[in-house]
């Protein structure tokens, strides 16, 4: 098939390009759908339900039929719309949803059983036997389903994210959006115009009206030279204004490189976020289409769409010789006769059901006539005309079928503004609550002639420059045909046999009839009853073709039987772009601890724990079990000296005259009394009464505490507190700041602690008598360095953490492991750590987890009833108080078996179940001190219980283990050696 | 009229003009023994009323149409994977009320059981899971702790080596799946119209008539309705509809995002949740991979939500399932969610005579709505809380018995 | 969403800490009980509507705002420093 002349294709070049396999050629500009029409291509997919053969409907991204795989290996690309996939060199595409290939597929048989295959069939049926649901009927009907394949392997492509910030963003660059965005754009404003295609124009390319007596092309090109001139003017092609969220924030999508073979580097995709002060949407229309009998043959498709791939692409919709008829209902319809045959394309025919249609041009007129049938089950080979009830059969091979055209109200009905019928028009114009600051420009408003786009443009940008205070000057516009909207309101040809509405999902004028007849007639009912509009193109083909079938049947208005908002995205947007860019290491990003560098050096495996990755445990030549590192760390400690970097816990500094009092309210226990120069367990609670974080508080002046937390809570913590003094107690003088980042922290821990710290501080008195245990102070280490020094254990060991500032931190961890070499100066990760602390019966977030009591921990000492603090009125309420629940330690019968935590708790002999459940187990694991599995639990009356013999239940494993229940201080349970 | 293969082999034949309405659009009467006011789990509840506990001169009144609610709004997962005895029992009978539900209503739902995955990336994340698995077990329910590779097996193409969140196994629920949501509130509302019940649709409550402390009746935007006993479930709706009541909830109002991209062929085998990476998937039967994440976090009326909210969706997809890059987001919508104080609903009396509520279900309502339906029914037929919905009582957050599953605490978002 | 923050202007919201309806500066005196305390910690008016409520400026200037916003179209209203309302005695 030859192109016809004229088009905005660059002929000069070719580009070769393939489908199911076979090679083709087109040219820069064209689409695939165009390229494949001019090849004379018309078959181009299969609908989903009957797999009825298809060709293209459209010209632009409605497109509900000619849907592709593009590309192959792991850039294959299902469901691509072939009316807006650029042509470029190399390109493959598949059909899809077919086998074995598009001109005979199998499940075509789909269509033959079309009488069982109903609207709704599926919930009638298949519900019997039972089982066979899911064995048999289900798995057929999900291989049958679906459209396009992933090719399963990760996308290769890079993508970006972005904001960008306007004063008017434009969104459409057709006649209405240029005009505006020209406005805007002279007056000064920051302009942001996007449109989805590769090329602006919008309408004005794909028809051939004259502006000012010059080929519209002309004008487009002008503007757009002149838009590229304004700085303050930034034009996006290729970029879908896919959503309207709040406060004026749009998404965006821009195809950077869709267009290319192969990214070279570039972004594949960029996702925008634009944040407008005004917006004008002038997304054009969207023309329908009059269902009638196999309205579905390939080589049916809009009129509109027919012009555009005549006057833009120049390709005919029929090979030399063949003839195109045109069926409409409205005047723009005729103009398709017009253009097809100013470019010599043969016009059998124009079929409109109106009594006293027109003739604009040099063809025939069936008026009062309608289109009652089609022949050609893979292209289209002839269509039945009715005229005063007598059908005639008349050969074509291509027919344009007009509507009317429906405005794209989809964003101006994003934040669920309805959009209102207007009989004018006989179309939904935007209404209802449009998104902040937007206003409808150009055929979107309705505003459909050249003429009342370019000037509704203007207008629109002027109103919105005007509420923006910037001054505009007046824009002149080209003089263009202003032809009236003369239509008929009819909607579908009645009769016998199966009428498209919806092409992709393949429901039928009958279909709407039968959920007519099952009551399913509110138009959220059809549409989920039927499928209607829930296809790719999201009913923009179909959805108020079938209103106006429903309104037709239940004798009531349009207006009277609904209208559907459309929800984001405008067109389906790829989830590589809006999740793009932060899926690898930058997906939750990681903070790095002070000694980190040293640990890697050092072989230490890490884990993530909060936001950090920690050193989990340090591995030793010959060491292949990582209980073997861990247990020879948490013995070093026991026996010698570990050292663990503890900078994650974090660290909130309060200073002020009320520290003292803020922290009383902050702490469930008392903390204003602490002497400066001393460090306090503390214990925090929600307001709800349950323990949610704890620490240790040092005083390092009367009016200067530090506050450590746990690893997971510091930013809680910090934000709870700042809550407590700008919301709850302002009149407080007190300042917090977080600090976490500041210091870095090392505990070293274990008998040889002191001689350890003893060789690195600066003339300080390291003794129990001048820095007992719960004691903290300033100082200097290695000759000058200032730091922290508070001598706190988790571990249960004498212990001390030190703090340097951050970047010390590296090299304080080496210096105390060289000069620890001779004390066994081992390092620690967080396995030992949770080891010792195990040993302990120190809780954390295990215990600790959002569900417990300070009871329950054995802390509830430590909710002061002496004065108010944040938890403490509703710690008291009675079902945190009959929680009889207590941690306790438990220590299997048979100490060579493991009890995992996890497991429940039961009385020994007891029926196992929900009812007779008595705890779970919190923590486990190998206490190398011990020699025995050792666990930490939750067990009712479990401080009364010592010595008893519970079953420590894993049904998910099938495991019962007798344990018996201890103290939970496996180790030192007096303190004498934190206080040595 | 009822539904099969045969009969619709039959009306094949003749053209389908055998069919029934699914359910009548009656007039509303001027006063029912039970007014129900939602039409998702009312309709179950309703259902059951009159089926199960055999109560007549039933009203399920609903603002919108049938199914315009959370029902027809959700991700359609069913499952029973819970922790605490206040709610595992009760979704547990949920899912057992799921597994006979298209054979006992007669309509196909499409209750799908192919299992679900909540993926494990911590030793103590599966410390957590393997109580709550063992939980399950306890309960009578399925649960399964998989390792990595069993993960593997069953969903190859997940990222098991994200630098962040590796993959190290997984708490499988098998008998947990999908079901086609708008099917199962058709198929209570055919159910409940063939019992007798009147479904009055675009009704919406302005207002309760109360005399002496007791519910008499409810003023509609179709005018008034005498009850004897009204049962209120509304769920994103009840904070508003309560205060008609003079109530404050424990209760608020957020907007869940949900998604489903264009349709595809077979693709996710089951359900999976990165609970991690605040996102989770399944696939429909027609193909459609249908995904979700984390609530908006704010108060929100607005059925609709935000684009940070849908990038961290896609970000979380993609850093789980980095092959569905290239499949595309076809539409986005937002669901009202009535957020409770422990994240866990409740099913109770009021302070009102003959006036109940069912609530709080959260992001969760869908899979409970069985069970929601079944024990709200006994409780309004019998004036007693069913057993396995009896912790779920309204008064338990003053005398603190709350159900906090994650711990989290008296902040509606952060469940 | 774009939150007008009072001492810095419009900011995204990604920037902020939701927690929720500005009740909860309004703490009970402890003598007021567990009644109130339970008012306080978990009852809501949850209004279709105009909402008072408390943002954090995490990522930002760390200040708690309370912002008027209309839970139905997402519209703001207005947005005080909490401290100054709390001062005002709201």
């Amino acid at each position: 098939m030859s192109r016809l002349d004229g088009g905005l294709v660059d002929r000069d070049r070719v580009l070769s390009f393939s489908f199911d396999g076979r090679r083709y050629v087109g040219h820069p500009g064209d689409t695939l759908a165009s390229a494949l029409l001019a090849n004379g291509v018309k078959l181009m997919g299969r609908s989903f339900k009957y797999h009825r053969p298809r060709g293209v409907l459209s010209a632009g991204s409605e497109e509900p039929n000619a849907l592709v795989e593009l590309r192959t290996g792991p850039r294959q690309e299902p469901n691509t719309r072939a009316t807006v996939a650029e042509l470029f060199d190399g390109l493959e595409a598949r059909s899809q949803n077919r086998f074995p290939s598009l001109g005979f597929d199998l499940l075509g048989i789909n269509d033959l059983f079309a009488p069982f295959l109903t609207a709704g069939f599926y919930y009638k049926t298949f519900m019997w036997p039972k089982a066979f649901w899911e064995k048999l009927y289900e798995p057929a009907i999900r291989r049958a389903a679906g459209l396009g394949r992933l090719s399963m392997g990760p996308d290769p492509d890079a993508y970006d994210k972005g904001f960008l910030h306007c004063d008017l963003l434009v969104i459409g660059g057709g006649a209405a959006g240029l005009s505006a965005a020209l406005t805007a754009g002279r007056a000064g404003a920051r302009v942001v115009l996007a449109d989805e295609d590769f090329r602006l124009g919008g309408r004005l390319l794909a028809e051939s009206h004259l502006l000012d007596d010059a080929p519209a092309t002309d004008w487009v090109r002008m503007v757009e030279a002149e838009l590229a001139s304004l700085p303050n003017v930034r034009v996006l092609t290729r970029t879908t204004v896919f959503g309207a969220y709040d406060h004026g924030i749009y998404g965006a999508v821009e195809r950077v490189s869709d267009h290319l073979a192969d990214p070279a580097g570039r972004v594949r995709q960029t996702l925008w976020r634009i944040t407008a002060r005004r917006t004008v949407l002038a997304g054009g229309a969207t023309e329908r289409h009059v269902p009638f009998r196999n309205n579905d043959r390939p080589g049916i498709m809009l009129a509109g769409a027919m012009r555009a791939y005549a006057n833009r692409w120049a390709v005919s919709p029929v090979a030399r010789g063949e003839r195109v008829a045109i069926f409409t209902n409205n005047d723009d319809g005729h103009r398709t006769a017009v253009d097809l045959l100013a470019k010599g394309v043969p016009v059998l025919a124009v079929i409109d059901p109106r009594e006293h249609a027109p003739r604009l041009g040099g063809y025939q007129v069936m008026a009062g006539a309608t289109v009652t049938g089609a022949r050609g089950r893979l292209g289209l080979r002839s269509i039945e005309v009715t005229r005063n009830g007598q059908p005639e059969w008349l050969e074509c091979s291509a027919l344009g079928v007009s509507g009317g055209w429906n405005p794209n109200v989809n964003l101006a009905s994003h934040h669920r503004g309805r959009p209102v019928w207007s009989e004018d028009h006989l179309a939904f114009l935007p209404g209802g609550e449009l998104p902040s600051c937007m206003t409808v420009a150009g055929a979107a408003a309705g505003q459909g002639s050249t003429h009342a786009a370019l000037h509704d443009g203007v207008a629109q940008a002027r109103a919105a420059l005007d509420a923006l205070g910037i001054a505009a000057s007046e824009t002149a516009v080209p003089v263009a045909e202003d032809a009236p909207l003369r239509q008929t309101a009819f909607w579908h040809v009645p009769g016998r046999g199966r009428a498209w509405v919806d092409f992709q999902n393949d429901v039928t004028v009958k279909d709407i009839a039968l959920a007519h007849k099952e009551n399913m007639r509110p138009v959220e009912h059809l549409k989920r009853w039927t499928t209607l509009g829930m296809a790719t193109d999201q009913g923009k083909t179909a959805n108020v073709t079938a209103l106006a079938v429903m309104a037709e049947l239940t004798g009531k208005g349009i207006p009277q039987t609904g209208t559907t908002i459309f929800r984001p995205p405008y067109t389906p947007v790829a989830l590589s772009v809006l999740g793009g860019g932060n899926t690898g290491p930058g997906f939750r990003p990681t903070r790095l601890t002070p000694t980190h560098e040293w640990a890697k050096a050092e072989g230490a495996t890490f884990v993530e724990v909060g936001q950090w990755m920690r050193a989990q445990y340090f591995p030793k030549d010959g060491e292949s079990h990582w209980r073997q590192s861990v247990d020879r760390e948490a013995r070093a400690v026991r026996s010698g000296v570990g050292l663990c970097d503890v900078t994650t816990l974090g660290k909130i500094d309060v200073q002020g005259a009320d520290a003292g009092e803020f922290l009383n309210r902050i702490y469930s226990n008392m903390m204003g009394t602490l002497k400066v120069g001393r460090v306090r367990y503390g214990l925090m609670l929600r307001e709800d009464g349950f323990v949610y974080d704890d620490g240790t508080c040092a005083r390092l002046a009367e009016d200067h505490f530090v506050v450590t937390t746990t690893t997971a809570n510091a930013g809680l913590v910090f934000r709870n507190m700042e809550f407590a003094r700008q919301c709850l107690w302002p009149e407080l003088d007190v300042q917090v700041i977080s600090t976490t980042d500041a210091w870095a922290q090392i505990a070293v821990a274990g008998p040889h602690a002191r001689t350890l710290l003893s060789r690195l501080v600066d003339d300080f008195d390291l003794s129990n008598e001048a820095f007992p245990f719960m004691a903290c102070g300033d100082l200097t280490v290695c000759g000058g360095l200032r730091a922290r020094l508070f001598r706190i254990s988790f571990s249960g060991e004498l212990a001390y953490e030190i703090a340097v500032p951050a970047r010390y931190g590296n090299a304080l961890m080496a210096r105390l492991m060289e000069r620890g070499q001779d004390l066994g100066a081992t390092p620690y990760g967080t396995e030992a750590l949770a080891v010792l602390r195990i040993e302990k019966g120190h809780a954390v977030a295990a215990e600790i987890n959002g569900q417990t009591t300070a009871a329950m921990l054995g802390l509830g000492r430590m909710v002061s009833e002496k004065k108010d603090s944040i938890g403490a009125v509703m710690s008291r309420r009675e079902g945190m108080v009959a929680d009889r629940r207590r941690l306790v330690g438990l220590m299997p019968v048979d100490p060579s078996q493991q009890v995992v935590a996890g497991a429940h708790l039961f009385n020994p002999g007891a029926e196992q179940g929900t009812a007779t459940d008595q705890g779970w187990v919190t923590s486990s694991c190998f206490s190398p001190h011990l020699g025995s599995y050792i666990s930490l639990g939750l067990l009712e009356d479990g401080d009364a219980r010592l010595g008893d013999v519970v079953i420590a239940a894993n049904p998910l494993a099938g495991v019962n283990i007798e344990t018996k229940v201890v103290s939970p201080h496996f180790v030192d349970p007096d303190g004498e050696r934190l206080r040595d | 009229m009822r539904y099969s293969g045969l009969r619709l082999f039959a009306e094949a034949l003749r053209g389908h003009r055998g069919w029934k309405p699914l359910w009548r659009d009656p007039e509303p009467q001027k006063e029912y023994d039970f007014v129900i006011v939602g039409g998702g789990h009312g309709m179950a509840t309703a259902y059951y009323l009159a089926k199960t506990f055999g109560k007549a001169r039933i009203a399920v009144l609903d603002k919108g149409w049938i199914g315009g609610g959370n029902i027809g709004r959700n991700t359609t997962i069913i499952r029973s994977n819970y922790l605490l005895p206040g709610n595992e029992p009760f979704y547990e009978l949920s899912m057992k009320l799921w597994e006979g539900l298209e054979q006992e209503f007669n309509f196909n739902a499409m209750v799908s059981q192919r299992g679900i995955i909540n993926l494990i990336h911590t030793d103590g994340q599966r410390d957590t899971y393997r109580r709550r698995g063992n939980a399950m077990l306890l309960a009578g329910a399925d649960a399964q702790l998989l390792t990595a590779d069993e993960v593997r097996e069953r969903a190859p193409f997940l990222n098991f080596d994200n630098p962040r969140f590796p993959i190290k196994g997984g708490l499988m629920q098998e008998r947990a799946g999908t079901a086609r949501h708008d099917a199962v509130v058709w198929g209570y509302a055919r159910g409940a119209d063939m019992a007798g019940v009147d479904i009055i649709q675009n009704c919406e409550v302005t207002g309760f008539e109360v005399e002496n402390g007791r519910v008499t009746g409810v003023e509609t935007t179709r005018g008034r309705i005498g009850a004897k006993t009204v049962g209120v479930a509304v769920a994103g709706n009840s904070g508003r509809v309560m205060a008609m009541a003079g109530m404050r909830l424990p209760i608020e109002s957020h907007v869940l995002q949900a998604f489903v991209s264009e349709g595809l062929k077979p693709t996710i085998p089951g359900v999976i949740t990165f609970g991690a990476g605040h996102f989770y998937i399944s696939q429909s039967d027609k193909g459609g991979l249908v995904f979700g994440g984390d609530i908006d976090g704010y108060n929100s009326y607005a059925q609709r939500g935000n684009l940070p909210t849908v990038e961290d969706v896609a970000e979380g997809g993609m850093a789980l399932m980095p092959m569905i890059g290239r499949a595309r987001l076809l539409r986005s919508w937002g669901g009202i969610m009535d957020m409770s104080m422990d994240g866990s609903p409740i099913i109770d009396a009021t302070g009102i005579e003959g006036l109940y509520l069912n609530a709080g279900w959260c992001y969760g309502g869908f899979k409970a709505t069985p069970a929601s339906g079944y024990c709200f029914a006994h409780l309004l037929a019998t004036g007693r809380p069913h057993e396995k919905a009896k912790a779920m009582r309204l008064d338990r957050f003053a005398r603190g018995y709350v159900i906090d599953e994650r711990g989290a605490g008296a902040q509606p978002n952060l469940h | 969403m774009l939150i007008p923050h009072p001492l810095l202007g419009l900011r995204d919201a990604q920037e902020f800490t939701y927690l929720g309806d500005a009740s909860l500066l309004n703490r009970p005196d402890p003598a007021e009980g567990e009644a109130a305390f339970c008012d306080y910690v978990f009852l809501r008016d949850n209004p279709a509507g105009v909402h008072r409520e408390l943002w954090y400026h995490e990522q930002g200037d760390r200040s708690w705002l309370v912002v008027t916003r209309d839970t139905v179209t997402h519209e703001i209203l207005g947005a005080e420093l909490a401290r100054d309302v709390k001062g005002a005695g709201a």
